[in-house]
């Protein structure tokens, strides 16, 4: 038995697998799988390293595709991933997340929640979200509404935040019957002055949870960044030392809460590329107190892409490796928490998630 | 009861992809097209939901032609009519 890691990257022309030895100094990249469809997210459960990816295919509509032998073959299924007759149809996937008992949950447009029980073979709708009393004032953001951002305690699996765009972000501590607001102290600076800390409607981008104990969340929003030390109820402003307050992902350490890794753009109106055109992810230890630009080995001349919501991530290995992708199909990787980058994969489709599994094989 | 000449379905190449042993030209007996889409269904469960959304409706993006013209669900299917399955330019 040894270690492999693997990087799961979700594409706008399918599923790419890259698969390294504990050492992560060369990957094999295998891909695109799951038929060049549009994949929006790809994630591994980690005990089983089953593979999951769903998308959305503009002919064919929403499905989770799943591998159980690390990418090399793959089923599909939308099996209960619909909304009742009448609804607007559910589209695409857009995020997915396992839990530790097994269950599958994904979050699609129009904004909503379904759970598999069956390894995603079929789904169900957890209608407790869309009933909640402000469904009917929910409106999209620039890219539709989306439910965005899904993240489960591992601890508890009663605990689902979700991060929608553009409603904000919603809790539940019932296994997904009854949600609350969790949006005090993020801002919606596209409402008029005086209202620009709303209950709900905040642009959400990625939310993420700090490891150690389900109390400490952050998340990179379209107006600003932020920390949560009690679920979300409350959050503040991390933003001072950043170049803008305008980014999409964002990744937690595997085990230092503190820490946290983000990819500010130069702003959400002025082409929402690199700041001047030079690549750095950003890096705080201080639970975002202070940050650091990390730039070693990237990009730093006429670097004009950006990186989507859900397209960074960290591995848990010591030290910590950070990934992510660009919407250049620019694969980049540290295995030094960020102190110098490699560029992976330069040539692969635009890409919108970066997830990790590292596996005892 | 009289036996009905089947209808003659042509599904697209990338529909037919997703479904391991499916067939480019299925004869079926349907006197719909939301009998036949069921029929295909029977064949390669799950073809349904890739053909239709839940409205239910014909996905926005695909075309089914009957003898040459644009059918919905609802569209009745003549003893032998040729049906084509066709993804549509909008959809990419």
């Amino acid at each position: 038995m040894a270690k492999q890691v693997f990087i799961l990257v979700g594409t706008r022309k399918g599923a790419f697998v890259l698969e390294s030895d504990a050492s992560r100094r060369s990957w094999q990249v295998s891909g695109p799988f799951c038929e060049t469809w549009p994949t929006n997210h790809v994630v591994a459960d980690p005990a089983s390293g089953t593979i999951y990816a769903g998308g959305g295919n503009e002919w064919f509509g929403p499905a989770v595709w799943k591998s159980t032998d690390f990418g090399r073959t793959w089923t599909h299924s939308s099996q209960g991933l619909a909304y009742e007759g009448g609804q607007a149809p559910v589209k695409a996937v857009w995020s997915l997340a396992t839990a530790p008992d097994g269950s599958l949950y994904a979050g699609v447009e129009p904004a909503g929640l379904f759970r598999s029980d069956d390894g995603g073979e079929s789904w169900s709708h957890v209608e407790g979200l869309q009933q909640h009393p402000t469904r009917p004032e929910w409106n999209p953001g620039g890219a539709g509404l989306i439910l965005h951002s899904l993240v489960l305690d591992p601890a508890d699996e009663k605990k689902i935040w979700v991060g929608i765009s553009a409603a904000g972000v919603f809790a539940s501590e019932d296994g997904g019957e009854s949600w609350q607001t969790r949006n005090r102290g993020t801002r919606a600076d596209f409402m008029p002055e005086g209202q620009n800390y709303p209950e709900f409607g905040q642009c959400v981008h990625c939310l993420v949870l700090a490891p150690g104990g389900g109390a400490r969340l952050y998340q990179q929003n379209h107006c600003g960044m932020y920390r949560s030390d009690d679920g979300g109820k409350q959050w503040e402003s991390i933003e001072e030392g950043l170049p803008s307050s305008f980014g999409f992902p964002a990744a937690a350490h595997p085990r230092d809460p503190d820490s946290l890794f983000l990819i500010p753009l130069n702003g959400d109106i002025k082409g929402r590329f690199m700041p001047e055109g030079k690549t750095a992810v950003w890096r705080t230890r201080d639970a975002g107190l202070s940050w650091q630009a990390l730039r070693e080995g990237l990009p730093q001349d006429g670097a004009y892409f950006n990186v989507l919501r859900q397209a960074m991530a960290t591995d848990r290995m010591e030290p910590a490796g950070v990934y992510f992708g660009t919407n250049a199909g620019g694969l980049y990787g540290s295995i030094d928490e960020g102190e110098t980058w490699d560029c992976l994969a330069p040539y692969l489709p635009t890409i919108t998630s970066v997830e990790t599994l590292v596996i005892e094989r | 009861m009289e036996t009905r000449a089947p209808v003659l379905v042509r599904l697209p190449p990338h529909l037919v992809v997703l479904f391991p042993g499916a067939e480019r030209l299925v004869p079926l007996e349907a006197r719909t097209v939301e009998e036949m889409v069921d029929g295909l269904d029977a064949l390669w469960p799950g073809m349904r939901e890739r053909i239709c959304d839940e409205t239910p409706a014909i996905r926005r993006h695909i075309n089914v032609f009957v003898e040459g013209r644009r059918a919905r669900l609802s569209t009745p299917l003549a003893p032998g009519a040729d049906v084509f399955v066709i993804t549509a330019i909008s959809g990419g």
